[in-house]
């Protein structure tokens, strides 16, 4: 830790549980992707959320000082004491839906760990260093996936415009923190959005919460499957 | 062998064709006034599954070679990148079927766009008709192509 440009513990834990809970919802499509190169990929992408993630935590551990490591962290706390923003823990059960949130939601780690990676603090600076190497990667494939679902099939354009009208007012809450982003990360989803000629929603209903610790529903029942094992069998390894 | 040269010939678990020091995840090997190694290394991905592996391959490398005080610290800064794979490693890369990476330099610091060079020659045949399936391939840095001329599928090592 260098001290004195220390980053606050809860923004680590904002920024760590954006990730891990991204790699949860992520890895639920492992097997059950529309095409086995897809399987791959999202598992891949879930991957790199979960390693920025443990880097994330372990550092918010370090900086809280109650002894409390990353799977302390990860595995033992309720969903009243994340901090991930509502968008990650959305259910994504049409693909459509996962699309629509890997685009938006990978388009703005990427800006924030761009803008951490050049910041004070030397540790997290490297691992958004690292990070927003990899989201660069992340968003193409969001974006691609939009084009060919949006500017595809009549079936498969209406099911992505749902898909992004229906998860577009959860992406209000992701500049809570950092507002002057959000022109930048239009400039980014916007000409993706045209390119799979889907309309942009209007701005509105802005539903936010999860920095404080009020989520949606679902992330209690993402949480109870991802601590099950943990609960359980405290300490397991194998 | 100095504990230099026993790291330099650890090979990387996953691709077991090059060593960790061609891949470009060895830092430093220090030996301690009273004796001790220190090996930093850095790894390619953040959720890289290897690096337990790599880390006691390191371990158990410097112990067989009569090492046994070993400390194996992990470095994120300055990031992994491709660029940093030797030419001795593209090389055998290739040699294994493995299209090496183009160059990984972007504008903005990396916070640019992807770039996707309009072809990757294929490893088997040298054909340079051929595309990309997915970004994504069997490790984290590795994407997916496919030859239209041999019609054969391979890697890529992707430009990070």
């Amino acid at each position: 830790m260098t001290s004195g440009t220390a980053t606050t513990f809860d923004l680590l834990l904002a920024l760590g549980d954006d990730a891990l809970v991204m790699a949860q919802r992520l890895g639920g499509w492992c097997t059950r992707a529309p095409e086995m190169e897809e399987d791959v990929a999202l598992a891949n992408i879930a991957l790199d959320q979960l390693g920025a993630a443990r880097l994330l935590l372990g550092y918010a551990g370090e900086v809280e000082g109650a002894g409390r490591d990353e799977d302390a962290l990860a595995f033992l706390r309720t969903d009243r004491e994340y901090r991930n923003a509502l968008l990650a823990e959305l259910p994504d059960e049409d693909f459509a839906v996962l699309t629509a949130k890997l685009l938006f939601f990978c388009a703005f780690q990427r800006l924030r760990y761009a803008r951490l990676a050049g910041g004070p603090d030397e540790r997290l600076a490297a691992i958004a260093g690292k990070a927003v190497k990899e989201s660069a990667y992340h968003v193409d494939h969001g974006a691609q996936w939009t084009v060919r679902l949006g500017d595809g099939t009549a079936g498969s354009h209406a099911r992505m415009q749902a898909a992004v009208d229906e998860v577009w007012p959860y992406t209000h809450e992701l500049f809570d923190d950092e507002p002057e982003l959000r022109a930048a990360w239009l400039s980014t989803v916007e000409p993706v959005l045209a390119g799979a000629t889907l309309s942009r929603p209007a701005d509105g209903w802005a539903p936010r919460g999860g920095r404080d610790g009020r989520h949606t529903e679902a992330l209690a029942y993402l949480l109870a499957e991802m601590q099950v094992l943990h609960r359980a069998h405290p300490g397991a390894t194998w | 062998m100095s504990p230099q040269e026993t790291v330099a010939a650890v090979v990387d678990p996953e691709i077991r064709v090059l060593t960790l020091e061609e891949l470009g995840v060895l830092r430093s090997v220090a030996v301690g006034g009273d004796g001790r190694v220190t090996v930093t290394i850095t790894p390619t991905y953040s959720g890289c599954p290897a690096m337990d592996v790599i880390r006691s391959d390191i371990r158990s490398a410097l112990t067989s070679a009569g090492y046994l005080d070993v400390d194996v610290v992990t470095q994120l800064a300055p990031a992994w990148s491709t660029d940093l794979i030797s030419q001795s490693g593209r090389e055998k890369l290739a040699a294994a079927g493995i299209a090496p990476p183009r160059s990984a330099a972007r504008p903005e610091g990396g916070a640019g766009p992807v770039r996707v060079a309009l072809s990757v020659r294929c490893p088997r045949c040298g054909s340079p008709d051929t595309q990309r399936l997915s970004a994504f391939g069997s490790t984290a840095c590795k994407a997916l192509w496919r030859c239209r001329a041999c019609r054969e599928p391979f890697d890529e090592i992707k430009p990070l």
